[in-house]
């Protein structure tokens, strides 16, 4: 029999290595996959070697230690689709990945945690895909993984929480931050919601941050306009009425712009498997889940933001309670973690209803401004679709070919949903990441947990480390995507 | 924020050198050397570098070692790589 892990696990950050060590330290054969190529998540993005002052890294740390002497890491390796295994196993799943020499890994297992996380989620605007304007999910990962400061004169613009500690994070970096400028509210720090949520200290650190570097907040203004030939020069900053519409602008100059509307979490997987899903709050659609972070399909478990975006200490819990309970299964949920999960829940939801994006920002936008930045879709050519008759997400998107291209909708799905008045739908995308034809043709070769290809903690997870079956030469973040995997070939759904 | 690593090698984009240190992304390299965009549209021409920085959205197709088209942001750099530009 080709062997079969009791738990995969896919992604890397708080909740999924929570949620593998609890199941591996309660004795289940355990594999984590990730497209990093070291563990971290988003939170936890650190480069190698370096041990940036992030709260709660040394004891990530110590988890990611821990685990790579218990559990099998494929790290470089990207999920790209998973099924359920022909019934003879009484089930279980088989998880398609592409290795960092672009081959093809298949992984068998009994159960499933998905702790894919999210991504950010930016509004269109005119100029937005000239180069200097980064996602502020983006300007942090250059950040936090790789030193880099994203830009000299930069603005930080959107909605919700995270801009804060990406401002103080770039101006603490050195970078001149011209003003953080949040669409919503118009309470400024001193009332922000994350004092009602108890996180006084929190939201008072990043009031200090701010003031020592003289970086202006400032509620209900947005970024409305890039400006620039080649690359960014300057902003349109506007003054907003509470629906978001314009009422006065300004301009900027800057050579940066970290911009954000909240985040996307990533589901893919859990839909290809059939799993329920529902809208939170922000409307993003987010897999349903138990108090045990059971999905609605056997088998199947979720942890962190695609169960409901909602921060790194409530992903690592959930992580834990999923592994947990897939060790064992008819234990009753612990009383205070589930008291805790329910507590970070609603702190979760009161900022999603904090920070919503207002309808005025379609007015933002001009006839030719890009909405789908991959396909290179104006927005009048969204508003035809429309026009011809398309009323659901996916007619439009054939009509107009938003969202058609390499992202597959990632970054414009939401836009092109409240562009053309339908509901955010999840996202149907049968390959979760693009993936070559070779890898395609070539499904075979299940990973096997009692194989020696790939010993468990010899490494120190923290460093790059040779990937499981790889070959000499192979790395990490290498062969992510091909030229062999095409867009149409991508578009199935 | 550079102490925190070890030694620096380069890659060259476009035959000329690009300092690199150990753990960063081609995408990130290339970033902080002031090169924020690195390949147009095929549509508009436009031209294109990060954006979303963490393998989403595609906008930072690049050339490595003669292989296309490859992500930027999530590919470590190594020795020697390189890097071409369109
Ligand atoms: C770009 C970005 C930066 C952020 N920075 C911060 C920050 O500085 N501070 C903060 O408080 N919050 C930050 N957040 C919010 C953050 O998402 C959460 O607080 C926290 O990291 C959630 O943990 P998680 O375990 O649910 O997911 P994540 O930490 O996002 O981990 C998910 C992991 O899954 C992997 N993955 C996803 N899909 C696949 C696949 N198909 N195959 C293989 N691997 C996959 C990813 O590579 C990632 O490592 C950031 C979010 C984003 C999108
Ligand atoms: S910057 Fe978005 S995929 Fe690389």
């Amino acid at each position: 029999m080709t062997g079969r892990y009791d738990l995969a696990v896919v992604g890397g950050g708080p909740a999924g290595v929570a949620g593998a060590l609890t199941a591996a330290l309660a004795g289940l054969s355990v594999v984590l996959v990730d497209s990093g190529a070291r563990l971290g998540g988003q939170y936890f993005r650190h480069p190698a070697g370096a041990h940036p002052g992030t709260p709660g890294l040394d004891r990530f740390l110590r988890q990611s230690r821990a685990l790579a002497d218990r559990a099998d890491l494929l790290l470089g390796h990207q999920a790209w689709a998973v099924e359920h295994t022909a019934a003879e196993h009484d089930g279980g799943f088989t998880l398609r990945c592409t290795a960092p020499d672009g081959s093809p890994v298949a992984v068998a297992s009994r159960r499933l945690l998905i702790a894919t996380g999210a991504h950010d989620r930016p509004l269109p605007f005119p100029g937005w895909d000239l180069p200097g304007v980064l996602t502020a999910g983006g300007a942090q990962a250059l950040l936090k993984g790789n030193g880099v400061v994203a830009g000299r004169r930069i603005v930080v613009a959107g909605t919700g929480p995270f801009l804060l500690p990406v401002a103080t994070g770039l101006a603490g970096a050195g970078a001149d931050v011209l003003g953080v400028f949040e669409a919503g509210g118009g309470l400024g720090l001193a009332r922000h919601p994350l004092l009602a949520a108890g996180k006084a200290g929190e939201a008072a650190g990043y009031a200090l941050a701010l003031a020592r570097h003289r970086v202006p907040y400032r509620t209900r203004q947005a970024v409305v306009a890039a400006h620039g030939e080649r690359e960014l020069e300057a902003v349109t900053v506007a003054r907003l009425d509470r629906d978001w519409n314009v009422l006065s602008t300004r301009r900027v100059a800057c050579d940066t712009l970290a911009t954000g509307y909240g985040f996307v979490p990533q589901i893919d997987l859990g839909v290809q498997l059939g799993c329920r899903t529902r809208a939170d709050p922000d409307g993003s659609p987010v897999l349903v889940v138990d108090a045990r972070q059971r999905t609605s399909v056997p088998g199947v478990w979720a942890a962190g933001e695609p169960a409901g975006v909602g921060g790194r200490e409530l992903a690592e819990l959930e992580g834990r309670i999923a592994g947990r309970t897939i060790s064992a299964e008819h234990d009753p949920v612990p009383g205070a973690p589930a008291r805790r999960r329910e507590r970070l829940r609603a702190f979760a939801r009161a900022l999603l209803e904090a920070y919503p994006i207002r309808p005025g920002w379609q007015r933002w936008l001009r006839d030719d401004t890009l909405v789908c930045r991959c396909e290179e879709v104006p927005l009048a050519r969204v508003r035809e679709a429309r026009e011809l008759g398309a009323t659901d997400a996916r007619s439009v998107k054939l009509l107009s070919r938003a969202g058609m291209g390499w992202c597959q909708g990632r970054v414009c799905g939401h836009a092109v949903a409240c562009l053309t008045g339908v509901p955010v739908t999840q996202p149907r995308r049968p390959l979760a990441q693009p993936v070559t034809l070779g890898a395609l043709a070539a499904l075979t070769d299940t990973h096997d947990p009692a194989g020696a290809q790939h010993p468990a903690g010899s490494q120190d997870p923290t460093g790059p480390r040779e990937p499981a079956g790889g070959q000499a030469g192979s790395r990490a973040g290498d062969r992510n995507s091909s030229a062999a995997s095409t867009t149409d070939g991508k578009d199935s759904a | 924020m550079t102490d925190a690593f070890e030694i620096a090698f380069e890659i060259t984009v476009d035959g000329r050198p690009v300092p690199v240190t150990p753990g960063q992304t081609v995408g990130a390299a290339l970033h902080a050397a002031g090169i924020r965009s690195w390949r147009t549209t095929r549509l508009g021409g436009r031209p294109r570098g990060l954006f979303c920085g963490i393998g989403v959205c595609f906008d930072c197709l690049v050339t490595v070692n003669g292989r296309p088209p490859e992500r930027a942001c999530l590919l470590q750099a190594r020795p020697g790589d390189e890097v071409t530009t369109s």
